[in-house]
């Protein structure tokens, strides 16, 4: 049932992806109000099944990327949700939702069987898992921002007044949501990394063992730190901070497709 | 009783005709009087701006109210004659008539489609008509129900939503820059007329902090009274630029006052916060390399003026989702102006009795099955008395007053007491009517959109009184 609900899902945001795009270069507002209905719904579906599937599992199960996956995709429609009911940016979807769908897609292609493990380990991977999703969460929001920033400055610099020019916000509230994002995801990510050390340490015996992907996670964070650190000092705001989220956000996909590859969520 | 409008707008005539045809606000009240002195003339209002002067009248007939009209209009100035008039003239009457009116107000008939003003306008012209008692139910009911028009287009179509000035354009673009104007501080340099105008439309979208610099430093003092704002040295506006948010620069200096390495330094001093210059000066007063400069945006003139051409194209797309919401309208009030006629009123009325007699006999009939057919009858034709002796009076009445100046008052009055307008029979006959007629003026208004109509040689039969024939005639979306 859970599996079923899924696919819905996934139908759903995949229409409401296309309309969302759709969206982005058609003048029509009905188009917006459709598919954000759309994506409403798919959360909705999203929302039983993770809810089902949580409930359906037995208690010293390990989590698995498509939990971690369907869960980050979860989280992003929530923010969008939330940011489309405070401020109608109905563009904000045509960014988020694809994301989301890509995200929800790579769920599905990875198993869901169940890996249970009889060592207390679990509990603090559950944890890890949330936590380093939630950060992730808070940069794709940061990168999502970044990206539109790009996109107004250019048309803005370019004197291209087009369709998209009329529906991206202004630039500062762009830059602000950046801040906001960034701000919110940082100190998630970097409890998510502690409390993977952690785990690691419980699996294995050791906090750190310097394989890729904790290191790549690691220059991630260090990235990220100093990217927050000259937001707040040395004003790296506006344009270099959209590029540098960016940036920062490819670092976080490559950890992610490096954990994935390698097949166990022990590490971080 | 039939709606005409009679006039001369910017699409028909040039300036010198409309100067002197145009009645000033002084004697309007003389003017409409004159008018509604006329015989045959009913109501009358009388809109007179820069961009036309148009006469709306309530008449007994179309082709006489047309004349009549024409003849006021060429005496509101002495040296203008009626042959020098008439090729300018428009004349509209019916649906065709109040559709244009509801284009009028929506501003679909502007020379800036989608400005504001003209709905302004028409609300004083409707004001003045109200205290000459020259607007009665007719007209109230029409003009009224065009500035409901005007508004449901501003609110349902982007039509007025983009700026077409270039001092406006600035405010628009200020606004994809920075979401909330009111935190922002505008530094004003020189006082060229556009930069004054597009600063106090920065003002009235939330800007609470303006600077001000000008050569001549009373010139200074005297506009940061005026914008309530702080007069700076002209010395110091390089140091000051970092504190600005909005630059708007606009003096006759004929080299460059900011240097795009002033521009650099200040974003560097603004930490990166982005400053959005406009320049609308003629030779051009700030460097054109600011544009190369990160978080800096320069617009010039020439921008502006490309953002207000684009708003303009915009807004003439926005305008044919408005035409058809006016065409929609004017079915809307069609409906209500036909059930002031007279005929269908009447109809209605015996319909409606003759419901009520039918389903009370049956009721009756139903319970008092023992009568024989002969007291069947007997008790059918005294139910049949009885309705037609109440109703008589009414009917009598309506007829009677039909043509004369209170006939759709009367008309409303027997409508009301007698629930006319929820039975059905009544209504399918009018929504029949409408739908055909209003394809008919659809098709109609497409053709005559700029080029002024020639007379149309319809005139009509009979008054609305006339009972019996009217009939089905496919023109009847003509009368009122």
């Amino acid at each position: 049932m859970s599996a079923l609900l899924f696919m819905v899902t996934m139908g759903l945001y995949f229409v409401g992806t296309i309309g969302f795009l759709a969206y982005l270069v058609r003048r029509s507002e009905w188009l917006s109000k459709i598919s954000l209905g759309v994506t409403s719904l798919g959360f909705v579906t999203h929302t039983v099944a993770l809810v089902m599937r949580m409930v359906g599992i037995e208690r010293s199960v390990v989590p698995t990327f498509h939990e971690a996956l369907s869960f980050f995709s979860w989280m992003l429609i929530l923010v969008f949700l939330a940011v489309e009911f405070r401020r109608q940016i109905h563009v904000f979807g045509s960014f988020i939702v694809p994301l989301a769908l890509v995200s929800l897609v790579s769920a599905a292609a990875l198993p869901v069987e169940n890996v249970s493990t009889f060592q207390p380990v679990f509990k603090t991977l559950w944890v890890h898992v949330t936590l380093s999703m939630l950060g992730t969460v808070g940069f794709a929001v940061a990168f999502v921002a970044g990206l539109m920033y790009l996109i107004q400055d250019g048309l803005l610099k370019s004197k291209r007044f087009n369709v998209l020019y009329t529906k991206l916000p202004a630039l500062d509230y762009l830059d602000h949501l950046n801040q906001q994002a960034m701000i919110l995801g940082f100190p998630l990510l970097t409890l998510g990394i502690i409390t993977g050390a952690f785990s690691a340490e419980i699996v294995r015996g050791s906090y750190v063992s310097w394989n890729p992907e904790q290191t790549w996670a690691l220059v991630t964070w260090v990235f990220y730190f100093v990217v927050l650190m000259g937001r707040l000092t040395v004003g790296w705001r506006a344009k270099r901070a959209a590029y540098l989220t960016i940036i920062g956000f490819a670092g976080v996909i490559l950890t992610l497709i490096g954990v994935v590859l390698k097949g166990h969520g022990v590490d971080s | 009783m039939h709606m005409i409008v009679v006039g001369i707008s910017h699409k028909t005539a040039p300036v010198e005709i409309r100067e002197k045809l145009a009645v000033p606000e002084s004697r309007l009240g003389e003017a409409l009087s004159r008018l509604c002195a006329y015989p045959g003339v009913k109501e009358g209002l009388l809109l007179s701006t820069c961009n036309r002067v148009e006469v709306y009248a309530i008449v007994e007939d179309i082709e006489p109210g047309y004349g009549r009209v024409q003849e006021f209009l060429a005496d509101t100035h002495l040296s203008l004659s009626s042959e020098q008039l008439t090729p300018h003239l428009y004349w509209h009457a019916g649906d065709r008539a109040i559709a244009h009116l509801f284009r009028v107000a929506a501003s679909l008939d502007s020379m800036i489609v989608g400005e504001s003003q003209i709905l302004g306008q028409l609300k004083d012209a409707f004001e003045v008509a109200l205290c000459h008692k020259t607007s009665g139910l007719l007209l109230n009911k029409i003009v009224k129900k065009a500035i409901s028009v005007a508004k449901r287009v501003r609110t349902e179509t982007k039509i007025a939503e983009t700026a077409v000035s270039v001092s406006y354009a600035a405010v628009e673009l200020a606004k994809k820059i920075f979401s909330n104007l009111k935190d922002q501080t505008v530094l004003l340099v020189g006082a060229g007329e556009m930069a004054k105008l597009a600063a106090r439309h920065l003002i009235s979208n939330g800007v609470r902090q303006v600077r001000i610099t000008t050569r001549n430093a009373h010139h200074a003092i005297e506009l940061a009274q005026r914008f309530n704002g702080t007069p700076i040295p002209f010395d110091d506006y390089r140091t000051e630029l970092a504190s600005a948010d909005i630059v708007l620069v606009s003096t006759g200096a004929a080299h460059y006052l900011v240097s795009a390495e002033d521009v650099h330094r200040a974003v560097k001093q603004r930490m990166n916060r982005p400053m959005f210059l406009i320049d609308i000066s003629v030779p051009r007063n700030i460097e054109p390399a600011v544009r190369d400069i990160d978080n800096a945006f320069l617009f010039d003139i020439d921008d502006l003026q490309l953002r207000v051409e684009q708003n303009r194209e915009e807004r003439l797309h926005e305008a044919e989702k408005a035409e058809q919401l006016v065409v929609d309208e004017v079915g809307v009030l069609r409906q209500w102006l036909k059930s002031l006629e007279v005929t269908p009123t009447i109809v209605a009325l015996r319909n409606r009795t003759e419901d009520i007699k039918r389903s009370e006999l049956d009721k009756a009939f139903a319970r008092l099955n023992h009568l024989s057919n002969d007291d069947r009858q007997a008790v059918e034709s005294m139910a049949s008395a009885m309705i037609n002796k109440i109703v008589h009076g009414t009917m009598v009445t309506l007829k009677a007053e039909a043509s004369g100046s209170e006939g759709v008052g009367f008309v409303e009055a027997a409508r009301r007491f007698f629930s006319l307008d929820e039975g059905s029979s009544g209504n399918e006959r009018t929504e029949d009517r409408r739908s055909s007629a209003g394809n008919d003026l659809s098709s109609s208004e497409s053709n005559s959109e700029e080029t002024p109509r020639r007379r149309e040689p319809r005139v009509r039969t009979g008054a609305t009184g006339r009972i019996g024939d009217r009939g089905d005639d496919p023109l009847s979306g003509e009368d009122l």
